[in-house]
């Protein structure tokens, strides 16, 4: 056991080095997260500055859409870049199936060691990393629109819950495309499944706009959302921050979050057993 | 197979099976084949092969029976696509068989125990273990937790490997500004620190300078008589085999052509000698090619291509005839009879060619 944790720790410790070799690629990708908000901010700010506003209000932006005034959405958006900063694994399924494609996978069937493992390991390093540099762009735009959260910080259970539920945003994250890149065993090429995923995130996690604004005509989307587990990517953690979901419905949600860890995890378990069977060593 | 009598030194303390009988790696009737998508020629084709597939067995390799003995260093010979990699990447557990059994040490390898992943390695090309953006002081320091080598007995190991292979001095600096042979040397230490007792290279000089491949060649040399270890390499350098390796194995088409001593092989496929003549000043060298098949003239010297049997009566002919200054009576190059071996294979069964396995079944 203890064997294990120093080869555990050793492993993480390289990653921290080896992540902060590029500097400029991470600084890079560290301003880039907040491209899209600003373009966001920006976007909302022409539409609910062209609603249809109650006459005697003399703030232009207080409308609403679907339970969102202008500011309750900036908070939100905000929020949701936070747990994008967990849940999102940029590189690893593609990663994958390029190491299945050009045989780097050997060593983890060569060595005694577990791929799965050692590749949440680096994720985490590279995530703490990234918290570590990230931590100031993020205090400086939550303290420029610190305004816009109308209900403070929540109760101390909640925000308990809050962070439970962005950690398990990280591993549903995680797992789940760790799923996607072991399909590279029976197909070399995952680049369209990515694509598919890309876009199914883009409409169903939540993180272009609250998912309550789904329409439920002619579809209701929300059995849809409901069904599927791309709202803990974006929309679960940073409803709960916002207290647009409380009480049995909160914990009910939790409950179902930790459901789906635990479905990619066992899958992603019987990917890998099954797919190195499939293997046929590519790559000389 | 010729069995040799077990002079290798077995290590102190170590377990259960009695290797005076038992082969360190044993191989029986072992396949392996892979289903290739065979895509046709043109757009139509194309379109075709989005419904309907039709697959080809690729044979890699097929009934291959072989025992090897603990401490033995062998060679496995063969084009390319014959089978060699698929074979150590079997005997690595990397893939699994389609039929036949093997055990290493005892160990089933597509197992893939960690007992059994501790005890060996596998050295494929520059397919790294190495961290490419770090020092592979750090590569090597992950490698001894993974193998859960004692620290004392990892760093003699590491002070020794890097200085067999002078490398000590290149021990911090990133892999990525390596030269190739400097890799690949880093690449045998990260094999070597958890000492395992049987290793399977492929290709280790692949790509290497003259000097390069020469240091590695003394290395592995040496590494293996001091250590005792079981070594299956596969190389296309004739120089690696004759410098390393007292046993041969010709593999083409994925089956065993030869197994045996690497002098053997002439005995067996080599039916000519070459017989080099220096003729004395001011001689005719007319109608000398009606006494046998010429290999090369050129004049002073002339070669003859002569069955082994005829030497005798070639050269006493030749000798009557002309005033000789020298003779040399050689065997052809072992390239060449290698090489016309792999042909011979490849003839007998041309319909697997040299085909390499490229796809998922």
């Amino acid at each position: 056991m203890w064997d294990r944790l120093t080869t555990w720790w050793t492993f993480f410790r390289i990653s921290l080095e080896e992540r902060m070799v590029y500097r400029g690629d991470f600084m890079l990708g560290i301003l880039m997260r907040f491209l899209p908000f600003a373009t966001q901010v920006f976007l909302f700010w022409a539409i609910y500055d062209t609603m249809q506003q109650p006459t005697d209000h003399p703030d232009r932006l207080a409308g609403t859409i679907g339970g969102f005034t202008f500011y309750d959405l900036i908070a939100y958006l905000l929020l949701v870049t936070v747990t994008r900063a967990f849940s999102s694994m940029p590189g690893l399924t593609t990663g994958i199936a390029r190491s299945v494609r050009d045989g780097e996978i050997k060593k983890f069937l060569i060595q005694p060691v577990d791929m799965i493992g050692f590749l949440l390991l680096q994720r985490v390093a590279h995530k703490l990393v990234y918290y570590v540099i990230a931590f100031l762009p993020f205090a400086f735009w939550f303290f420029l629109f610190r305004d816009c959260f109308t209900n403070g910080i929540p109760q101390p259970h909640v925000f308990a819950l809050y962070l439970l539920s962005l950690i398990l945003s990280f591993l549903l994250g995680f797992f789940l495309e760790t799923c996607m890149g072991l399909i590279s065993f029976w197909y070399l090429e995952v680049g369209s499944l990515t694509f598919i995923y890309m876009l199914l995130n883009f409409f169903l996690s939540g993180h272009m706009f609250p998912l309550t604004w789904l329409p439920s005509e002619p579809f209701n989307f929300q059995i849809l959302v409901n069904a599927l587990p791309f709202q803990y990517l974006a929309y679960f953690p940073a409803a709960v921050f916002l207290g647009k979901i409380s009480g049995p419905d909160l914990y009910w949600g939790i409950l179902v979050q930790i459901g789906w860890v635990v479905f990619f995890v066992v899958l992603s378990r019987f990917l890998w057993s099954r797919g190195i069977k499939r293997y046929s060593g590519f790559g000389g | 197979m010729k069995r040799r009598a077990l002079a290798c030194p077995v290590r102190a303390g170590e377990p259960t099976y009695n290797r005076a009988i038992m082969p360190i790696i044993e191989i029986r009737d072992l396949c392996k084949t892979y289903q290739v998508y065979q895509k046709k020629e043109g757009l139509w084709q194309s379109v075709r092969g989005l419904f309907q597939r039709e697959y080809r067995d690729i044979v890699a390799v097929k009934d291959v029976d072989l025992e090897v003995d603990e401490g033995e260093f062998v060679a496995f010979l063969g084009p390319n696509g014959a089978g060699k990699t698929t074979t150590l990447k079997l005997l690595s557990g990397v893939i699994n068989p389609t039929s036949g059994s093997a055990t290493v040490m005892g160990f089933v390898p597509w197992k893939r125990e960690n007992e059994y992943r501790r005890q060996f390695a596998l050295v494929m090309g520059q397919k790294n273990q190495l961290w490419w953006d770090l020092p592979a002081q750090e590569s090597f320091r992950l490698h001894q937790h993974i193998y859960g080598i004692p620290a004392d007995q990892f760093q003699a190991t590491q002070d020794e490997l890097t200085e067999l292979l002078d490398v000590r001095r290149l021990l911090n600096q990133p892999v990525r500004e390596l030269s190739l042979g400097e890799r690949m040397k880093m690449e045998l230490i990260a094999a070597l620190l958890h000492s395992p007792r049987v290793l399977f290279l492929d290709e280790p000089t692949i790509g290497l300078d003259v000097v390069a491949q020469h240091n590695i060649q003394q290395f592995l040399k040496h590494y293996q008589q001091e250590r005792k270890i079981t070594i299956l390499l596969t190389s296309h350098y004739m120089q690696d085999i004759e410098a390393l390796c007292e046993r041969v194995v010709i593999i083409a088409n994925g089956t065993i052509h030869y197994n045996g001593s690497l002098s053997g092989i002439l005995d067996r496929f080599s039916t000519h000698k070459l017989v080099r003549l220096h003729l004395a000043e001011g001689q005719s060298f007319d109608g000398l090619d009606r006494i046998a098949p010429v290999e090369k003239l050129q004049e002073p010297n002339i070669s003859y291509r002569v069955e082994r049997g005829e030497v005798p009566s070639v050269l006493s002919r030749v000798l009557a005839e002309r005033q000789v200054i020298d003779v040399v009576v050689e065997d052809p190059p072992l390239e060449e009879i290698i090489a016309e071996v792999f042909a011979q294979a490849a003839q007998d069964n041309p319909a697997n060619g040299s085909e390499r396995p490229a796809g998922v079944k």
